[in-house]
């Protein structure tokens, strides 16, 4: 799987080549500035992309435009996002075009190389990787009387992990149940949610972000 | 030309005569209303009433520059002293308020001028309709009018005219014609003559400017200490939280690292115990640190300037939040810093204290102004006293010239307004 990496800060840009090629990932670019990856994604057309939201020269978002930019100009192309610190705003952005295939992650994610490796596998399957701390923001800010408060303790915390991309198999593995419970639990809330039930990962987390969007 | 001559002329003289009804009946009552409240100070009930009045001098004072403005264009500066930021309220405050526009030269030149105007500024009023109105007056006379008044005795003199037949009668009217040509050329400078005299007085003096210019120096002085305070203040706080918090986490971890070094061949099972530990310990230190920089200087804040900031606020607020933003550019990053930490210490406010549910973040700028407005449907009850956050605000906000208004009825709404001047690049 051919990676286009654009991170600036030289020691975690090569900490993740090392990581990425160890999980046989193979790097076909690792650039440190917006226009240089702007370029190698437009020319390398890579099967993933993992880029940090602040790059020189501009040193503001010039990251995540990058990124949005190339998923317009290619739909679905997938980009994992990552950052110092997380802003709803900037997930909404990412999610907007509902083509998938999207990841936003902190970058201290990077410690669990596994968890971060399967992250940017699922984004580049077409599945989704939000950060829990995304997902966190998003289930407290929401009041007891919406219907998110008819859902039990143990059915947030799937959603939780649904959120964030996870598929059945893994959040059973991560709650130490059977994936039947986890089908079961799932089932629930989408009932409860009002949602119709698909088994598409991708779709069931964007209807799942949606329905945290109503309301605003 | 000619008859845009005319019409000056005759619109001058309308003017002159509102000038010279209201420069009587306004400066009068007035002035006799002011002697008389000042005077009943002594007794006591002049306290209460002088600021009520001395207020209302003022107000016709101003409407008077604004006649001058529009109609002569003699300009007028004001010359009151600011009221300070903080009035106390009650009695006390009354006391203080009547001395404070006691104290205030302009205040008696305010009645000085009163005393001119009903006079010398009255005459001067009169003049443009005067000599329009003669020439009516002396077409009325040569119209067989003269005649009347001459058969019952009435010696009538039109100006030098001593008019006692048909022919000075006629002599009357053209020399009525005659001021009436005249007022062609001198009215619009009469009526300004009249707003020129007022300004000799309403106008601020040499001395009183100066005086301005002193308040005005003291206030930055204020401002700047203020600024310094409180950055050094923030400085402070940035040294403790990293000394107390990521630092000392660091360390920690140094010292796992080193210990793990030691027994990682007699002990692995301890070992990946504390490898654990010191990656959780890494994860708090930049948890930590991350939220520090949220406190200095928001990343979104950073990279995407004021709206998206607060647009990035509201999404964390517990409250349905609606942000609206007309900023075409970025301003300058300190203001940047001093108007998103506001917004978000009032958003705080209203969802720790207002219980509202529902808030309206409006955040505009124009004509060099930036201008946010916070509404919420709480409560209300919010006011700038002392130890409120507000005047912790407001007195950032100074720093940058800014202003602060809150309006906060028992019962709700709250409105927080926050003007800063500021040009965007």
């Amino acid at each position: 799987m051919r990676v286009v990496l654009a991170e600036d800060l030289f020691l975690l840009r090569d900490g993740l080549v090392r990581m990425l090629e160890a999980f046989d990932f193979e790097i076909a670019a690792a650039v440190e500035t917006g226009p240089e990856l702007a370029k190698a994604l437009a020319e390398l057309q890579p099967d993933v992309a993992v880029v940090d939201v602040r790059l020189p020269p501009s040193h503001t978002d010039e990251g995540l435009q990058c990124a949005l930019a190339a998923r317009r100009a290619r739909p679905g192309l997938p980009v994992l996002v990552l950052s110092q610190h997380v802003e709803q705003l900037y997930a909404r952005e990412l999610l907007a075009d509902g083509n998938g295939g999207v990841g936003y992650l902190l970058k201290d994610r990077v410690f669990d190389a596994e968890q971060f490796v399967d992250a940017v596998r699922r984004v580049a399957a077409g599945g989704t990787a939000m950060d829990p701390t995304v997902i966190q923001q998003l289930l407290s800010r929401r009041s007891a009387n919406e219907p998110l408060g008819a859902l039990t303790p143990r059915e947030r915390e799937v959603l939780e992990l649904m959120a964030q991309g996870r598929s059945n198999a893994a959040i059973a593995a991560q709650l130490v149940v059977t994936e039947r419970a986890i089908a079961k639990h799932t089932s629930n809330i989408f009932a409860k949610l009002g949602l119709p039930v698909s088994d598409d990962d991708n779709r069931r987390v964007l209807a799942v972000l949606a329905f945290l969007d109503q309301g605003r | 030309m000619k008859t845009s001559r005319v019409r000056e002329s005759l619109l001058a003289g309308a003017r002159g005569l509102y000038m010279t009804v209201i420069s009587l009946v306004g400066s009068i009552t007035l002035f006799v209303l002011s002697v008389v409240s000042i005077a009943l100070i002594v007794i006591g009930i002049g306290v209460f009433t002088t600021p009520v009045v001395l207020t209302a001098v003022r107000k016709y004072a101003t409407l008077h520059r604004l006649h001058a403005g529009e109609w002569a264009d003699v300009r007028i500066p004001v010359p009151y002293r600011q009221d300070p930021a903080r009035p106390a309220r009650g009695p006390a405050g009354q006391v203080e308020r009547c001395t404070r526009m006691l104290k205030d030269p302009a205040t008696w030149r305010d009645l000085e001028w009163l005393l001119v105007n009903m006079t010398f500024g009255a005459i001067l009023a009169i003049l443009p309709p005067a000599l329009i109105l003669y020439m009516a007056y002396g077409w009325v006379l040569a119209c067989g009018v003269w005649k009347p008044i001459y058969d019952a005795g009435g010696g009538e003199w039109f100006a030098f005219i001593h008019v006692t037949s048909q022919s000075t009668a006629f002599a009357a009217a053209a020399l009525g014609s005659a001021f009436f040509a005249l007022s062609l050329y001198v009215n619009p400078l009469l009526l300004r003559a009249h707003f020129q005299l007022s300004r000799t007085l309403l106008a601020p003096t040499a001395t009183m400017r100066e005086r301005e210019l002193a308040l005005r120096v003291d206030r930055l002085e204020e401002t700047r200490h203020d600024a310094v305070d409180s950055s050094a203040a923030e400085l402070r706080r940035i040294e403790r939280d990293l000394h107390d918090g990521a630092q000392a986490r660091l360390v920690a971890m140094g010292m796992d690292l080193g210990t793990i070094e030691a027994i990682v061949e007699k002990d692995p099972a301890k070992a990946k115990e504390m490898i654990a530990k010191a990656r959780q310990n890494s994860g708090e230190a930049l948890t930590e640190l991350r939220d520090l920089v949220r406190g200095i200087h928001p990343p979104v804040l950073a990279e995407r300037g004021l709206g998206d900031a607060v647009r990035a606020l509201a999404l964390r607020l517990p409250v349905a939040t609606d942000v609206d933003v007309d900023v075409a550019g970025r301003a300058e990053a300190p203001v940047e810093s001093a108007a998103y930490f506001a917004v978000s210490e009032i958003l705080t406010n209203a969802v720790k204290y207002a219980q509202a549910d529902r808030i309206w973040v409006d955040v505009h700028h124009a004509d060099g102004m930036l201008r946010i407005a916070v509404t919420d449907n709480g409560r209300g009850g919010a006011s700038i006293g002392s130890g409120s956050g507000l005047s912790g605000i407001e007195r950032r906000l100074g720093t940058f010239d800014g202003i602060l208004a809150v309006s906060s009825p028992v019962g709700g709404p709250t409105m927080v307004t926050m003007e800063i001047p500021c040009e965007l690049s």
